[in-house]
Parts: C-alpha cells; structure tokens; sequence
C-alpha cells in the first residue's frame, strides 16, 4: 500500500540526485504528497496531481511524476508545472505561488492524444532509443531524460529502418 | 455532472471553477473565493465520467482556452486560467 511517508521519500531522494529542492510550504507540499498518492491509489501510477490522467499507462507515461517536463520547467520557470520540484534559488527566496500562472502545458486525454497528433502530423515521429539502457520511444523529438535509466537527451539516437527486397 | 454549488454573499456575479480533487493550486482558488465570501459553483473535473470530462474539455476549448486547472469563468466570458488571486479580484471588482 502505498503512504504519503513513501511518496515523500521518493520525492526527496530524487530531488536529491537531481539537485532539485521540494516546494518550502510544508501544507502546500502535503497535499501535493496527497494528490500523488491519490493518483498512483487510483490509476497504479503517480501522476501529475494538477493533471488529468487517462487512467492509460502508455499515454499518461510523460505525466507520471516525475513528469518528462519537469527538467524543462525547472529550467524556465524555477519549479516544475505542480511547483513540487523546485529550483534552488526559488526555494531560497521562498517564493510560495511561483508556478499559478505560468504557461500551462495541454492535459492529457485521449481526445487531447488525438488532436494532438493531428496537429503535428506533419512533424514525423521517429524511433528514439537510449543508448545507455536502450529504452524506444516512438515521438517527434528524444525525451528530456530517459524514464528508465535517467540517462539525459544527448544519450538517445534515433533508429532508422530500411526495407530491402531482393530476389 | 456533479456541480457543486459554495454558497457566499457575494453573489453579483456568476463564478464557475474547473478543478481538480487532486490538485493543491485548485484547493487555494477554492479557499481564496471561500475566503473572499464569493458564491460559486466548482467541478472537480477528475472525478467526472468521461462523458462529462469531454462536456468539460469542450466547453473550455469553444471559449478559446486550453483545458487545464484550475481554470474560472465569471459572467462566460472572463477565463482566469491558473491560481491568480489579482486577476480574480479584478474580475469579481472586489
């Protein structure tokens, strides 16, 4: 079964490989820890609790916490989307509602699957493959990191296949 | 689809909120118009049917935003997307 004491731990020993601090709002952080726990209580998974999940592992996978954009988001905005990762100037300055505003990023539904993938039908999607575990990914561009292996984007190349018919 | 309606004297306006039961920014916006003792009505959008999910997403989408939470429209027209108690005020002329 799982706890808000093993949510906490996960975040807090990932935070701690990747650098990253947990939101300074010990209420604020709580429920987070909540919503996670809800989430992975009732799809199987810790999704993104400020995000709709399908309840489908294959297309909620960029939304499990943590998510494929957290990295990215640290990046830009000092926290990820739900502000549970938090950058460490942001945690020093005690900044409590960084992330309210900032560009949210399109829920994930199957409906939002599909318009999706009519939108950036032109883009091609190729096969990705990490080189460190060798993880594929079937998508327009790498992931950030490597879901499995947490290998980071430069690590994944791009499998291309050729048909031959002879004979 | 399960609307539920918070009762508050501040009723000039018509207030609805998409939410998430998960989400700890959708639990704020709540207490923020609790607080400011503003009548409203909130769906929790992850608890909803499918059916009623894509209701949602479509309402959303026909006003010209991008379904994610929370997310308030006051009188249909203004869309305060995110928690954002300045722009909540401004809407509500508190």
């Amino acid at each position: 079964m799982i706890t808000i004491e093993k949510v906490r731990q996960r975040a807090e020993a990932d935070a701690k490989t990747y650098g990253y601090y947990l939101n300074p709002d010990p209420d604020f952080l709580n429920e987070l820890f909540e919503g996670i726990k809800r989430n992975e209580e009732r799809y199987g998974y810790p999704s993104c609790p400020c995000r709709v999940a399908s309840g489908k592992f294959e297309l909620d996978r960029d939304i499990i916490c943590p998510c494929d954009y957290r990295d990215p988001d640290v990046l830009e905005f000092g926290c990820c989307y739900c502000a549970l990762y938090v950058r460490k100037d942001s945690y020093e300055k005690q900044t409590r509602a960084f992330a309210a505003t900032t560009e949210a990023p399109t829920e994930k539904t199957p409906s939002t699957t599909t318009i999706a993938a009519q939108e950036v039908s032109k883009v091609k999607k190729k096969l990705w493959y990490c080189k460190q575990c060798g993880y594929v990914v079937f998508r327009e561009e790498p992931p950030y990191i490597c879901p499995i292996c947490k290998a980071k984007r430069e690590l994944f190349a791009e499998i291309t296949m050729h048909a031959d018919v002879r004979g | 689809m399960n609307i539920i309606k918070v009762p508050g004297k501040n009723k000039t306006h018509k207030v609805l909120l998409y939410a998430l039961s998960t989400c700890p920014w959708c639990k704020k916006t709540k207490k923020f118009l609790l607080d400011n003792n503003v009548e409203y009505e909130y769906v929790d959008v992850d608890l909803c049917s499918d059916e009623d999910h894509e209701k949602v997403r479509n309402d959303i989408i026909r006003r010209g935003a991008t379904p994610s939470y929370p997310l308030i429209i006051v009188d249909d027209k203004i869309l305060i997307t995110g928690y954002s108690p300045d722009e909540i005020l401004e809407a509500l002329g508190i």
